[in-house]
């Protein structure tokens, strides 16, 4: 990679994720954030990479560990935080939380928390662009337990066979919640199940943003080219617990901190520090920058009020004439 | 009025709803080439193509997600299950998805989609093909719930129910398909949510929807040559239940049946006779009893189905038990 602006722009989106799901955690522990809280720490550049690849038209589809997704994608963090607490102010005004955001204006459909269920979801956004002649791509996030799952199969099987302008963005984090990759898939070569529907499929570095990023701009650029669906598994690592719930008892810390040295910031971080695209100062100043907006994210939903509860109801069906 | 087929007033929906908004299309298995299972949707893949007509295969859990992602974006889809049985595959997409995203995104996606297909015992169809499933869906806050009993309930509400914003389940019955009724050439919608009684009398109530509203027009005909006039209370739908046709007619009677297709627990029935006691518990002159389907998964032999689904004469003998009547 060269010494770009672009290469600053990435290492500060991750450090923008990653700073902000530590201060979530944080708040989990003053119980400021309740619920399921699952952090995408660790897993960055998948999501930063992706999205490079991605037009303003283009829809993305994730899942209930999706704080990184919505961030990338340019939702504004102080309704993603005010979702977080329960907000009047947050993305869905409190209904959502963690797991459920969502956002018209980006094309971001959730946010979306049983597992494989957003499959589908994609490959009907992708049906209904092709049916209104929109020539954009949906681009769906899931991680290595959803493959086990009969929707991604079904799904990937109508894409295929129908063409659809899907990039299945497979995040390979190695466990299922508490279960090895090897304890759940017949198959631990993904790529291969979803070449078995004929659909272009290869595994990339998913700590090395660089590659996410060519990557995704390889599919996407075929996608767009009407060559139908792609898919990618991109190999990562969820450094921090399944949820807030959960123990880590099914891994060694060994191998935590084996992936730890690949910690998709630092490999960035020496990288652009070798080529002299960024120095102490820059990284501080990266730092300073994402600590001030996070700092006025908590402080806007700290000081945002609670839906009413005469509210409580609505949203359950939409009453509009059509 | 012309005399059409409930299956035909099914298709005239689809096809004036498709010709009104292009928005809408159908999705299923079976519906283009074969042209329906059922024939529901016969004639409709050559008029709109099979862009619109989608044939899918047998993945109902695929095509059902599908539907309603496209949903998402504005297009009006109609998915088609060859039965409801089946739609089991698929109910991740409709209670997990469809019924909830309007919700969880703080009305910033509704989806504006039919799922429909024949739901109840036909003949002889035994335990997996067999099952009324409305009080499943029903239970759903998100979903609205259609069982129409005649052709000309049918087109109105589907009508409705492709125009509703939301997701409406729609139920039909493979018993109705081939029954006849009168309706309106002109165009005419039956607004979701509104009772009718299809019959009148002041001796008691018999509350019923769908199929069963069929079954409960002939019991007041027969009850009425005994000299006992019943009301009949189609509900058509059943969430958001028209609790106030239910009321007005209890409160004229003063006793009530409750017929419906599926099981006893848990069922619409139950729901039903909640509504009559908060609302009509001074006016009741006797308990309320459900005539349902006996608790066991439907047999195939044919006196054994007999004896397992609610019919003519069980009604009859309930409409006499809560009149304290002999049988």
């Amino acid at each position: 990679m060269s010494p770009t602006a672009n290469g600053v722009a990435l290492l500060r989106a991750m450090i923008r994720i990653r700073r902000f799901e530590e201060r979530c955690a944080e708040l989990y522990q003053e119980e400021k954030i309740r619920g399921f809280l699952h952090l995408y720490i660790g897993e960055e550049a998948i999501a930063v990479g992706v999205m490079q690849s991605l037009t303003p038209e283009d829809a993305i589809v994730a899942t209930y560990r999706e704080h990184g997704h919505a961030l990338a994608r340019g939702i504004d963090m102080n309704r993603v935080m005010a979702e977080m607490y329960g907000k009047a102010t947050g993305t869905s005004g409190g209904r959502g939380g963690s797991m459920h955001l969502f956002d018209a204006k980006t094309r971001f459909f959730g946010g979306n928390a049983i597992v494989g269920g957003h499959l589908p979801l994609a490959a009907g956004l992708a049906l209904a662009d092709r049916m209104q002649g929109r020539g954009v791509v949906t681009a769906c996030f899931f991680g290595d337990g959803a493959v086990a799952e009969g929707e991604f199969h079904e799904t990937l099987n109508l894409a295929a066979l129908w063409q659809l302008p899907v990039l299945f963005c497979c995040e390979n984090n190695r466990y299922a919640m508490g279960t090895a990759l090897e304890r759940a898939q017949s198959e631990t070569e993904l790529a291969l199940k979803a070449a078995s529907y004929r659909i272009p499929a290869w595994p990339v570095d998913g700590m090395d943003v660089v590659a996410v990023e060519g990557a995704a701009r390889r599919a996407t650029g075929a996608i767009r080219a009407g060559e139908g669906p792609h898919f990618i598994e991109f190999r990562t690592y969820r450094f921090r617990a399944h949820s807030m719930f959960d123990p880590d008892l099914y891994r060694s810390k060994g191998e935590v901190e084996t992936w730890r040295r690949r910690d998709p910031i630092t490999l960035l971080t020496d990288r652009l520090r070798g080529e002299g695209a960024v120095d102490d100062a820059a990284l501080e100043g990266i730092e300073r920058e994402v600590a001030a907006e996070i700092d006025a994210a908590a402080a806007f939903a700290e000081s945002s009020e609670w839906e009413p509860v005469e509210t409580l109801a609505r949203h359950v069906t939409s009453e509009a004439p059509s | 009025m012309s005399t059409v087929t409930y299956r035909d007033a099914l298709n005239q929906a689809l096809k004036e709803e498709m010709q009104r908004d292009d928005r809408v299309f159908l999705m299923g298995e079976e519906v283009g080439v074969y042209q329906g299972a059922y024939k529901v949707s016969k004639g409709l893949l050559q008029e709109f193509g099979e862009m619109r007509v989608v044939d899918t295969p047998i993945t109902e859990l695929g095509f059902a997600g599908i539907g309603v992602g496209a949903a998402m974006v504005g297009l009006r889809p109609v998915i088609e299950f060859m039965t409801w049985n089946f739609a089991l595959l698929a109910i991740d997409q409709v209670v997990n998805a469809a019924a909830k995203l309007l919700y969880m995104s703080g009305g910033q996606f509704n989806i504006p989609i039919v799922f429909r297909g024949p739901n109840g015992a036909a003949l002889q169809l035994s335990a997996q093909h067999s099952q009324a499933f409305e009080s499943w869906l029903a239970h759903i806050p998100g979903l609205k719930v259609v069982s129409p009993g005649t052709p000309r309930d049918a087109k109105g509400l589907l009508k409705s129910a492709i125009r509703d914003d939301n997701p409406v389940v729609f139920f039909e019955g493979e018993m109705l398909y081939n029954t006849k009724g009168d309706v309106p050439d002109e165009e005419y919608v039956i607004p979701i949510g509104q009772a009718e009684l299809k019959r009148e009398g002041d001796h008691c109530t018999i509350v019923t929807y769908g199929k069963s509203a069929l079954m409960a027009v002939q019991v007041a005909d027969q009850l009425e040559k005994d000299g006992i006039r019943v009301d009949v209370v189609d509900l058509r739908t059943i969430r958001p239940m028209d609790v106030a046709a239910i009321t007005a007619s209890v409160r004229k009677t003063n006793r009530a049946v409750v017929l419906e297709e599926g099981w006893e627990v848990c069922g619409v029935g139950a729901q039903i006779v909640d509504h009559i006691q908060r609302d009509c518990f001074d006016d009741l002159d006797a308990p309320v009893i459900r005539v349902h389907q006996a608790d066991v998964p439907m047999p195939y032999a044919k006196n054994l189905e007999r004896a397992a689904k609610p019919d003519v004469a069980k009604t009859i003998a309930a409409v006499k038990k809560v009149m304290y009547l002999p049988d």
